[in-house]
């Protein structure tokens, strides 16, 4: 009876244990596997399948052995938009920025971007873009390829091996030439791996030889670059080289250098060299005195284009991303581009950079969040009125422009001469700097809001100090103008 | 009979066998530890840990010391409580990111700042500091325990072992 009663209540209780240790087993051996997957991905940063080199410009067989990296990097053709940067929606080239605000068009007279001035598009699309753009029509010179494709091979070839010659030899070319030499050699690539990796060690690295010159010339200057301790270092030992970004560099500043060889003001043209103009320092004021101080063929003073209307020799600012955030509290603080353009991303037990480089509006908890501890929400007010007082700023200073302009003009047709109107387009050449300095930077004003707000709060007072010149040319000025 | 019973001490065996050969794997007796290294085991905490040997306090506090409740049954409620989250998080990858510290975690960290600094600061504390709208002591001393800024390392300074300019005149 006993036995019995045991064995007909044992077995379904014996079936049921075996069936729990079963399941027992099995959480076991899957969190064991998921362990180990864990503990994998944090050991392999990389395997190198197959081989690169200073000649593999395609990101493609990079991407065999850095698929992390090279999927993100792809992501840059996606359509982005912030409120105030951008394009998004269609695969058709981006709007013009020149319809949407008027006095661009007004300002950019007698240069190339009043044909064609659009919002940018990502990484992805740089080399296409450029050879897209109706600047075209005007010719343009080899230089722009420096930045818009991965040139480095072909300025090897260029220079029979030296890049250096090949770089200083690119700018007598047209763009058309260089751009059917770079489509035949196949490297015909936007910005790739190699040019901010050392193949072997992907170590960041500048390739771009006109980086290394302007970094080294801003180094030789005495502009105060407390944001830059590799260099304020290099000053304080002797000297006996060079500085060199690649020796001298901390790896947090590479992190800004190696976006610095593009996203900078430079004079890339038909008369000389690609320059980037840091040799005085890298404010509005540095730059705009280092094109003061330097000839343009037989002309003294160096300029971009002369105005079309008022005849003044103005200057044209390119995109000085790298010399603003140098002016900012970001850059003090020692926050480099690529910690708020490409945070760190966790992809399992590995951390590495995102290669979509992109506006840190679009992602803001990496961007933002790792530092400042408060909600999302509130980053991108706090922002965007940043930004917005930056635009409305930028309004007044192009409404001052072309008040300046419209003053120009009027005393002209009253029969004012060009020396007569001297100041006033001396001041026109000043305005136009500053105005143009904070509006082609693509931050808003983000990247160093104080020191935007100084440069168009100047742009706005000499613009003003030019319409009063131009409205009094005739007669005796009652009105003391600095014009320092 | 017998043969089952044997049968199901093998599973059994075989079960807590690879349990324990699991929890071996996963270093799972370091947790009992007072170890900083074993806050970082997953790769999760690095920046944190890194950051917390450049900041003011990796001398005399590790992990623990500020993020656990001192002694008794409160420590090990909270270690458990820790552990179970951070393992199924990092397990199933659901959790948000960048990770921030949690309410009640955040108490813990304001009780163990005044287990140490109570005698001087014991007459600006006078009042609750545990209320939600109270302020935390790291509200202003945020970069005590890991710096700046955590994820990235902190600026690095000019004056930092540089040679001040003009001292080669000498």
């Amino acid at each position: 009876m006993n036995d019995a009663s045991r064995k007909s209540v044992s077995l379904p209780v014996l079936i049921g244990v075996a069936v729990a240790f079963a399941i027992g087993t099995a959480i076991a051996t899957a969190l064991l596997m998921n362990i180990f997957e864990r503990k994998e991905e944090a050991k392999n940063q990389y395997i190198q399948i197959v081989e690169v080199n200073e000649d593999t410009t395609d990101p493609e067989k990079w991407g065999v052995n850095w698929p992390r990296e090279y999927e993100t990097y792809k992501r840059t053709a996606i359509a982005t938009r912030t409120r105030f940067g951008g394009h998004g929606g269609s695969e058709a080239m981006p709007e013009e920025k020149i319809e949407r605000d008027p006095w661009l068009k007004r300002m950019f007279l007698g240069y190339a971007f009043a044909i064609d001035y659009r919002d940018r598009r990502g990484h992805a699309y740089m080399l296409e873009d450029q050879e897209k753009t109706e600047r075209l029509s005007k010719p343009q010179s080899g230089s722009c390829l420096h930045c818009h494709a991965s040139i480095m091979p072909l300025y090897r070839e260029l220079g029979g091996g030296d890049a250096v010659k090949g770089f200083e030899a690119s700018y007598q070319f047209s763009y058309e030439e260089l751009n059917k030499k770079l489509h035949d050699s196949g490297h015909a690539f936007p910005v790739s791996c190699v040019d901010c990796h050392v193949p072997k060690t992907m170590q960041l690295r500048v390739t771009r030889p006109g980086f290394t010159r302007g970094i080294r010339a801003l180094a030789e200057s005495d502009a105060p670059v407390p944001h830059l301790p590799s260099v304020e270092r290099w000053r304080a030992g002797n000297r006996a080289t060079p500085y060199d970004p690649n020796r001298d560099a901390s790896r947090s500043e590479m992190r800004s250098f190696v976006c610095g060889q593009c996203h900078v003001e430079y004079y890339c043209g038909t008369n000389m060299p690609l320059t980037f103009p840091w040799g005085r320092g890298l404010t509005a004021e540095d730059v705009e005195e280092y094109w003061n101080s330097i000839p343009l063929g037989d002309a003294p003073r160096f300029f971009d284009y002369r105005h079309k209307e008022s005849g003044a020799e103005v200057l044209k600012a390119q995109h000085p991303e790298f010399e603003l955030w140098s002016q900012g509290i970001h850059a003090r603080t020692g926050v480099s581009c690529a910690d708020c353009h490409m945070p760190y991303v966790r992809d399992g037990a590995t951390k590495v950079s995102d290669h979509w480089v992109r506006s840190p509006l679009l992602n803001i908890s990496r961007a933002c969040q790792t530092c400042h501890r408060v909600s999302e929400d509130e980053i991108k007010q706090r922002v965007d009125k940043i930004q917005q007082r930056n635009f409305d700023l930028m309004q007044r200073g192009g409404a001052a422009l072309m008040g300046l302009l419209d003053a120009v003009q009027a005393a002209k047709a009253a029969g004012a001469t060009d020396e007569q109107l001297r100041e006033a387009l001396e001041l026109q050449r000043k305005a136009q700097w500053r105005l143009d300095f904070i509006a082609a930077e693509n931050s808003m004003g983000f990247h160093a809001p104080q020191e935007a707000a100084r440069v168009l709060g100047e742009a706005i007072d000499y613009a003003r100090q030019g319409q009063i010149a131009a409205m009094s040319w005739s007669a005796p000025r009652s009105v003391d103008v600095a014009t320092n | 009979m017998s043969k089952t019973v044997a049968l199901v001490g093998a599973l059994a065996g075989t079960m807590i066998g690879l349990a324990a050969f699991t929890f071996d794997y996963a270093h799972g007796l370091s947790y009992f530890s007072h170890d900083p290294k074993a806050c970082a085991n997953c790769h999760i905490m690095n920046p944190q840990y890194d950051s917390w040997q450049g900041a003011s306090h990796h001398t005399s506090a590790t992990c623990v010391d500020c993020h656990l409740p001192h002694a008794g049954l409160g420590k090990w409620i909270a270690k458990a409580d820790n552990g179970f989250r951070h393992s199924k998080g990092f397990t199933f990858e659901d959790f948000p990111e960048p990770i921030r510290i949690t309410d009640g975690n955040s108490r813990h960290l304001q009780v163990n700042c005044l287990r140490c600094h109570g005698d001087l600061v014991h007459d600006l504390v006078a009042g609750s500091t545990s209320d939600a709208d109270a302020v935390r002591c790291v509200h202003c001393h945020r970069d005590v325990g890991h710096g700046p800024t955590t994820g990235m390392g902190g600026p690095e300074l000019v004056s930092a072992g540089a040679v001040p300019r003009g001292a080669s005149n000498e």
